[in-house]
This record gives structure tokens, sequence and C-alpha cells, in this order.
């Protein structure tokens, strides 16, 4: 089996999935090729200057689930990778009485011993749940028919498992909590109000869904099954450094990586990619090609219908991506004063969700493409931690907004400021004289991301993270393994499975997933 | 004192029905009603002179032909009419009908929008391909996924025969179609607004969900099934309203010697030894049997009629959580004469079906963010029905009586039900109807109003909720009522759930009913006198 070495691998973004499959190929012999539209690698996990002497980290702000194999295959840790300091959940309450949510403890506010207590086992029964689901998530989905021996054998993991590893009992309400909303799930276990919105938060942020939507249980194990890894954490110099020590372990690996490098095509021979276009019409040959793009980019942009069946073009231009989030920058002259919080917890990630009513609420309006003027807020404030972000004295604050539509009715021109007023607003609710504080701003509505990160409906995970779009269904069901109907054209990014997140995963998968089938070899 | 074979408790159509089964196998059976007349909620009354409501559940679209033949319900006086298409009135003045007759149906979709109505020959298909397989699960016992039982192997070996019958892409479809909201699984179809609001309306009756929520999908089956049966009579009214279901159901029990007891509410199942008895009435009686059958709700049946102590403490708590949100009104309408629809051609035959006047997603979906916070929906999805345009039966000559199902309506309106706020609800609702009918206000003679409390406090089901309990994933197939207890057996021997709160659930299908007494025969070791399922007729 000789490579052909002639003609590289062509990576089609240098977002983290993207660096993270094409050093596993590198290391496994291939040629690699990255390239990056934008001017810095990264994608979503980027650091970024939005005003003169201000930094914050592009999109995802908080390092959560970066998969601790990959760390450990690509040797990140060498090439420089901080995860910076681990930092817990304060959940924000108008009258000074705030919650700290843990790993496996809550405290503060009036909670209850029971709520408290509650709490623990809760986290604990949950990430069984999340551990319980872990053989799907490390390999390519399995399909249900036509099954290949690593298919059964993840299946077989699984029930086993869920069958031995849980024990009938859990078993049992591992399948009736499954499909259930999350609203119901936390009204069982818990009373205080806050305690509960605060907690809802972790199963719909970056989703088209609330609270009382059904399986939101899921969707909140999928963002457990990081913490089942590592705790959550700011990486000092923000997501770009994690970005930076990507990039080095490829280049070490010997992957070429260009930025500033705009692919316009995906060029397909006999349904066999063979290379790439980019705008500048530069043609690129490849023995395969590697899509870290969103599935709607990758197969109707770059690839085209005509190259493509039907039914499968119509699913995939049917499946929902539109981003729910917003992301809001803010440069201010000093510290904002929130009652009761010190400094250093100033530096934790802050939420304002007041109970389940209220999340439910903030989404209510999504589905309408309308906004809330009371969405819910995660806030960080990194230049605590990292004081290169704003100059001496000063602070960034970095914002994730739910429910922020995609599609707003009547557009986004001109309604802009009306959004960053409210946030503003509402966090001055907060911390009296925060407005006053706020000396620059940016906004990035799901239409600016998907402009400025190319992200199909700006979606944090590339595609709704639905169980009609999870598993052997992602993006969508005859290109959920990595492989597409296209010859040599493969997925690496979130929209396949196991979803967005900064974990690296879908990078990992992928390349397995190459290498085993032995692509671009002859 | 008399000992009985079976004591059933509760004359809702799945009690009649189960105890027909038994009684057939030749046991010696009673069952025993609080109400002074049968039937729960499959019922006809006279509550205003001369007219007859079905005044809960209104049409008969699921019934089991598999039971109606069995138990020979057609010769005990069952008779229903089939009923014929539906529609949705606009606010801009036009109408979607959807007629009973396909290509009829298609043309009136073509009117709307050409390539919808293209699309609806593949909607078409494909629904018919998940009835063909979902009807096969209605009438067998759901396996339990964590028993190795070989009975328990052998059903899922099944459900996965039948499951590897689809080809793989058809089999994610199907995962896809079961997981999906109706309003999204239908963008996948429909381009008009209109026709995915016509076709989402069926998705929401009776739940607690939206129709933006993933789940519903599905629920459309639990529509179209009886229309595709291929049998007429799956899918219309029983002539002489509800009632006439559980009348001919009763008689069916009755002649193979069934006793029925009215007026007799059961305050107790005693319990000695992890072992059911029978039952004390509230007249204090005691009657013993060697088993006791509740079609009770979940929740009635554990924290009610049962003792904390005979329980396992676990089930009292799964009970405490059983979901069974109420989320329905209905009314009933006395009119004197048939209303006005200008919007309709001059006789046009879809008045014949169900009305609705809910034209787009939104606008249902924003009903149920009312119900989410506890108010009644102020603009509600409305299913609207005059039987008597079939049926002479149930009102005098020239009259007309309305059936109307309204979606949503709260357990507890904020700050909870006055008869005040009720009637509020009611004029909600008429005023809805009336937008799209001059002439429907001055033609009402007399109207009942039912909110989750009425339904509650009269005919029992907690909360109000029609389907014993809501219809959603965690509540379905092994997981009805409970995980564990899915195969109609109850926690204490002897004793046995027969409700709609059991596997498949609610609407008047017969089939819980039906599928517990085989349970009960194959412990008692008597033959099995309840229907194989037709298959795929």
């Amino acid at each position: 089996m000789t490579n052909t070495m002639d003609k590289s691998v062509v990576v089609v973004g240098g977002g983290h999935n993207g660096l993270v499959c094409a050093t596993y190929l590198a290391k496994a012999g291939y040629k690699v090729q990255v390239l990056e539209a934008r001017d810095e690698i990264g994608g979503g996990a980027s650091t970024t200057s939005f005003a003169q002497g201000y930094k914050v980290s592009g999109l995802a702000h908080i390092l959560h689930s970066l998969n601790p194999k990959v760390c450990k295959d690509l040797a990140l840790e060498q090439a420089g990778l901080e995860r910076g300091v681990a930092i817990e959940t304060i959940a924000l309450a108008r009258d000074g009485q705030h919650l700290t949510l843990g790993k496996d403890s809550a405290t503060g506010g009036s909670l209850s011993s029971e709520d408290i207590a509650a709490y623990t086992q809760f986290k604990k029964e949950f990430r069984r749940y999340a551990e319980a689901l872990k053989p799907m998530m490390m390999t390519k989905p399995p399909r249900l028919k036509g099954m290949d021996h690593k298919d059964k054998f993840t299946l077989a993991k699984i029930g086993w498992k869920l069958r031995f590893g849980l024990g009938t009992d859990s078993m049992r309400e591992f399948f009736r909590v499954g499909g259930i909303n999350i609203y119901d799930v936390l009204n069982e276990e818990f009373d205080n109000p806050h305690l509960k919105g605060a907690m809802a938060v972790d199963a719909v942020m970056g989703l088209h869904m609330g609270p009382r939507t059904p399986t939101t249980v899921l969707t909140y194990l999928h963002r457990l099954w990081g913490e089942t890894d590592a705790g959550q954490s700011l990486p000092s110099g923000g997501m770009g450094q994690v970005a930076n020590a990507l990039s080095t372990a490829a280049s070490n690996a010997g992957v070429s990586i260009r930025t500033g490098a705009k692919v316009q095509r995906i060029r397909v021979e006999n349904g066999k990619a063979v290379g790439v276009e980019l705008a500048t019409g530069e043609q690129i040959d490849a023995s395969m090609v590697i899509s870290n793009a969103d599935a709607k980019s990758t197969f109707l942009d770059l690839v085209g219908t005509r190259e493509l069946d039907a039914m499968f073009a119509h699913r995939i231009h049917k499946s929902r991506t539109k981003g729910t989030v917003a992301k809001l920058h803010l440069a201010l002259n000093g510290l904002p004063q929130i009652e009761g919080l010190s400094a250093a917890q100033l530096g934790q990630r802050l939420l304002i969700a007041d109970d389940l009513q209220y999340v439910e609420h903030a989404f209510n309006h999504a589905k309408y493409g309308e906004y809330s003027d009371k969405p819910v807020l995660e806030i960080t404030i990194p230049s605590i931690s990292d004081s290169s972000f704003a100059p001496q004295g000063h602070h960034v604050m970095s914002i994730s907004a739910s429910f922020v539509p995609y599609a707003l009715k009547g557009g986004w021109e001109g309604q802009r400021e009306a959004l960053v007023k409210n946030i503003i607003a509402l966090i001055e609710q907060y911390a009296p004289g925060f407005s006053a504080q706020v000396l620059a701003s940016e906004l990035l509505t799901p239409v600016d991301i998907e402009e400025q990160y190319h992200i199909a409906g700006g979606h944090w995970h590339h595609g709704e993270l639905a169980i009609d779009q999870m598993f052997m269904m992602r993006p969508i069901h005859g290109t959920a393994q990595y492989d597409t109907p296209i010859d040599g054209l493969f997925l690496c990014g979130a929209c396949a499975h196991p979803g967005g997140g900064v974990t690296g995963v879908p990078g990992h998968n992928a390349a397995q997933r190459i290498i085993a089938m032995g692509a671009g070899k002859k | 004192m008399k000992n009985y074979d079976a004591i059933v408790i509760g004359a809702g159509h799945n009690g009649l029905t189960h105890a027909a089964f038994l009684a057939k196998a030749g046991l010696d059976v009673v069952v025993l009603e609080k109400n002074d007349y049968i039937g729960g909620a499959t019922v006809s009354r006279e509550l205003h002179e001369g007219w007859k409501y079905s005044n809960c559940s209104y049409v008969c679209s699921l019934f089991r032909p598999e039971i109606y033949q069995s138990l020979d319900l057609g010769r005990h006086g069952l008779e229903v009419v089939p009923l014929q298409g539906s529609t949705t009135f606009m606010q801009n003045g036009d109408y979607f009908g959807s007629y009973h007759q396909p290509t009829v149906r298609r043309r009136e979709i073509a009117r709307h929008s050409k390539r919808d109505a293209d699309a609806s020959i593949r909607f078409d298909t494909d629904i018919m391909k998940w009835c063909r397989l979902i009807r096969g699960f209605l009438l067998r016992t759901p396996p339990d996924p964590a028993s190795f039982k070989i009975r328990d192997v052998m059903e899922f070996a099944h459900l996965l025969k039948s499951f590897y019958s689809l080809t793989e892409s058809q089999i994610y479809e199907f995962l896809r179609f079961f997981t999906m909201s109706i309003a999204e699984y239908l963008e996948e179809y429909f381009e008009s607004e209109v026709i995915r609001a016509h076709f989402s309306g069926g998705s929401i009756i009776g739940t607690g969900l939206g129709v933006f929520s993933p789940g519903t999908a599905y629920v459309l089956l639990h529509h179209a099934m009886g229309d595709i049966d291929g049998n007429v009579g799956s899918w219309g009214f029983a002539r002489g309203g509800m009632g006439a279901v559980s009348k001919a159901i009763a008689s069916s029990f009755q002649s193979f010697g069934g006793e029925i007891r009215t007026a007799a509410e059961v305050q107790k199942i005693n319990v000695s030894g992890g072992t059911a008895t029978g039952v004390i009435l509230a007249s204090g009686e005691e009657i013993n049997a060697r088993v006791v059958v509740s079609n009770l709700d979940a929740k009635r049946t554990f924290l009610g009629v049962m003792d904390k102590q005979d329980l396992p403490e676990s089930l009292v708590h799964r009970a405490e959580n059983f979901k069974i949100r109420g989320s329905s009104g209905k009314l009933n309408i006395a009119l004197d004469g048939m209303p006005d629809f200008p919007a309709l051609p001059k006789g046009s035959p879809l008045l014949l079906g169900h009305t609705h006047f809910t034209d787009t997603p939104e606008r249902l979906e924003r009903a149920y963010d009312d119900w989410k916070d506890d108010r009644w929906s102020q603009d509600p999805y409305v299913d609207a029905l005059i039987p008597t345009q079939y049926d002479p039966t149930m009102s005098p000559p020239g009259k007309h009586m309305m059936s109307v199902f309204v979606q949503y309506c709260p357990v507890e309106a904020e700050g909870g039900w006055t008869d005040a706020k009720r009637d509020a609800f009611g004029a909600t609702v008429i005023d809805q109807i009336s937008q799209y009918s001059p002439n429907f206000k001055d033609l009402i003679l007399h109207a009942e109003v039912r909110t989750p409390r009425e339904i509650e406090a009269e005919i029992g089901l907690t909360e109000g909720n029609i389907f014993q309990g809501e219809l959603t994933l965690d509540q379905l197939m092994f997981n009805r009522p409970f995980p564990g207890y899915a195969q109609y057996r109850g926690p204490v021997k002897n004793m046995y759930m027969c409700s709609s709160s059991t596997h498949p659930g609610g609407g008047v299908m017969g089939a819980p009913g039906a599928n517990s007494a085989r349970e009960v025969l194959r412990d008692l070791g008597k033959t099995d006198t309840t229907p194989r399922d037709f298959g795929d007729d």
C-alpha cells in the first residue's frame, strides 16, 4: 500500500476539528494541507480584538469539554495548551442571594439542605448516564442495518454499559428520562426555582429548545459528557491559545496550514472529490477532501446539488441549522459591581436565568423570530484572569445571549443596537452603574456569526442537536459515518457526530474513520 | 358473601372491554362504576332536553376493528357512521378542505400550492408506511428491556424483525418521524402554512405539547391509523353518540354473563400478604375476588384506591411523578339550526367533517405558550363537529348539536378555576367560531362548558387528562405507565391495570383493555379470548 504522496489531503477549514483531524492524519502518514478562509486559524475557537486594546474569545469563550484523549494523542500540553483557571457557575440573583453551582455541589442563596443533597446526587446519577453513552461518542455512529463489526461492537458495548454498568433500575430510569424534558426532571428533583433555572441553561444553551422541550435531558447529558472528563475553565490567552496549541501540534506533525485561503468549490469528477478551487481561482488537487465546514455549506455551496442525489440534497437542505445565540463583547472602564460577589467570583461563569419560566419565556420569542427583552445570559470577564485582554484597570466582558433568532422578523437591520441596549439594561439590574462603564461593544447575531465564521445559520453546533439530528442521523443519515456519497469527501466538523462544543471529537472520529477505510491510498 | 373471579374498577370503555374478554373466557366478572351511568368518558348524556351530547370523547376513530369483531359489537347495536373530511378556515376568508377522497384532496391542496400537491403524494405513502408498522404493535404486550425472560426476548426479537422489514434509510426515517415535532416534520413536505397548520392540529389534541415539541409527529398516526384501516367503520361517529360504544360493549359483556354495578364507588383495594383480595366500596360493602383490575388512571389507582403501605416506595414515587397534565376543554352546544360558514361554497360537503379555525403553525404554538403559563389559549385550537347532520337521534328535528374540542385549557387557570373563569373560557371559544360563522351565536340554545376541572370531577380523569397520562416518550411502550410495570400487572399479586394509562394509551381504542385481559387470562391459565391483530390487511 503506497501513499499517493504527490497529491495531499485537503482539509477545508482550520477550525479546531479540522486541525485535530489533519494532525491525526499527518501522524498516520498522510500529507495534509489545511485551508482556512479567515486570517487566523481556530474558527469558533479564536481570540479576537474588537476594540483598540480589548480582546476576547471570538465565539466559544469557555473550555469545558476538550477531549483528554485528543489532548494526549496530539500532545497538546507540549504544544502549549493551558486549560487556564478552573471556574464554577454562579447564578446571579437581583437580591445578591447568588447560587454557586460546582461539579458536585451547589451552595449559596437560600438553598435547602434537601436541594443541596439532591444536587450532588443528581449530578452523580446523570454523569453515570453520560458515561453510559460514551462508547457511542468516541467512534463512528453505528449503522442500524448492514453494520460492520465495529458497529456491532459499539452497540454491544452500549448495551452492556446500560444493562450492567447502570443496572436494572438506573437503566429503566435512563430510558424514562432519555426522551423527556429537563423541566419535568428538575421539578421532580428540586424545589429552589433559581437552581432549576440555572441548571436548565446547560440543557438548552446554543439550541432551539426551551426547558419544556422534550429531549432536553439528552442535550443536558451531551453537555455533562464533557464534564465527565474535565471541569470548565477560562484558558489564559483565550480560546485562540487552544487553537494555537492545535496548530503547533499540527505543524509539528507536518501539516501545512494556509490562512486567508477561502475554498470556493470542492471539485468533483465522476462522483469523486479531486480537489478544491479557491476564491482566487487557484486550483488545488487532492487525493481526498475533508470538510470542517457545516453540512449545508459543504454539500449545497461547495459541492453543489447537481453532484448529489435529489433526496439527499433535500434532506440536507431541510436539516435544521438556525442559530439561537448572540455573542456580545463589551469593553469596560472597570470591574462591574455586583452585590455579594468578590472580584474573584466575578471571574467565574455568571448566569442570568431567574427560574425555569424565565428561560422558557426567553425561548418562546425565538420560535417566532423575535428576541426576548429578558434573555438568558452566560457572562465571563476573562480580563480578570488574563490582564493582557484589556488596558490597565479596564476589563472586557464576553456574553452569550439566548435566545436570539437567526431569522429575525423584519431582518436585523437597525435591530442590533436595540438588542445591545437590552442586554446592558438587564445586567444593570444586577450590577448598578454598569451601563456607565461600557466603553465599546461588538454584537454578533447568528447572522453575523454565519457571515464571519462561515457557519450556515450561525449555529453553535453546525446544526441543531435534536434527537433526530444526532448519532447515526447526524447531520443526516446517509453521511453520518463521516464519509459522504461523494468518494474521497469526508466531514470532520461539528455538523458530524457527536456535535459541537470545543471537543475535537468529530475531528478525531473522522480521522479514525478515514484511516480505517484506508481512504486516499492506493 | 359472593366471591367473584374478577373485579374491574371503572366502567369506561377499557374496563368494559377487559371485562368482556374475561367473561367470554367463562370467568365470573363484576364491573364497579362510581357514576350511576356507565361509559366513563365514552358516554352520551342528555343535559339539555331533547339533545344528546357525546360530552367527552366525540369521534370513534381508533377503536380496534379486531375488538369490534371479536366482541360482536355490531350485533350489540354499535353502528359507526363514516365521517368525511375536515376544514381549516383562514383569517383571509379562504379555507382549506381536506376531503376524504384522495384525488379531490390533492386538487384542493393544489389550489393552495401546486408543489404541496406533489408533496402530498410522498406524504400519504410515507404516513401509510408508518401506520402499517405501528398498528402491528397496538395489540401486543410491550417487552421489558431490562428483562431476560424468554417471552420478553422473543417480543424484542419480533419488534426488531418488523423493524428490519424496512430498508436502512426507512429505519432512520422512521426514527426521525418518531422523534420530530409535527410542525418541523411537515415542513419537510409542505410549504403552505395553512396546510401545515391543518395537519398539525391532530398532533396536539389532548397533549401537553406544542406543534414544535419533539415527539408530536408520530401522534399523526393516532389519527391516520383509523383512516387507513380500509375499514370504513373505523373513522366516524357512533350512532347515538359515544355512549353507544360503551353500551354495545356492556351488552356484549352481559351476554357472556357479566355483571355491572353502577353507583358503586370503590374506596380501597384490599391487599393482604402482598396479594389483592378484593375491594371495599364507599358504602362500606366488601367484595372479594381472585383478581382485581383497575381501569382508573395510574395516579388514582396507586395514590387513590391503593394504600401506600401495600406498595413499594419506588412505585409510589413513580406514581407521584406520573405526567398526566390536562390540556383540553370541551364545549357541547345545542343549536337552533345549522350555522352558516360563508367561506365555504354553498352545499359544501366539508361541514360534515371536522372544522378548525387556526391557519398557521405559529398560532397553534402560541396557543400552547398560553397553556404553559396556566392560561387558556386566547386564540384556541378548535375541533368542531356537527354529528346531528348524520345522526338525527341526537337532537330534535331541524335542530343540531355541535361538539367542540378545545386545545389548550389549563388544569389550574391562574389562581384556580371558578365558574366565572370557566364561562369566560367558553366565551373565548364561541367568539373564535363566530368569527367564521356570523349567525352562530344567535343559534345557541344551550352550551355545556367543560374544563379539566369538570372532566376530573365527573369522570375521575386525573387533572382532566383525556389520555390518562401524557403520550410522551417517557410514558410510551415499556415505559407506560412506569418502567418495569408495562405488562399490565400491578405491584401486588392478583392486581392488574387495564386503563389508558397502560400501553398503547388513550383514545377510544380498547387495546389496553384487550391486552391486559390477555395477561390476566394467561396468569389464570384460561384460554385466550382476545383477538390477534389483523396484521397488514
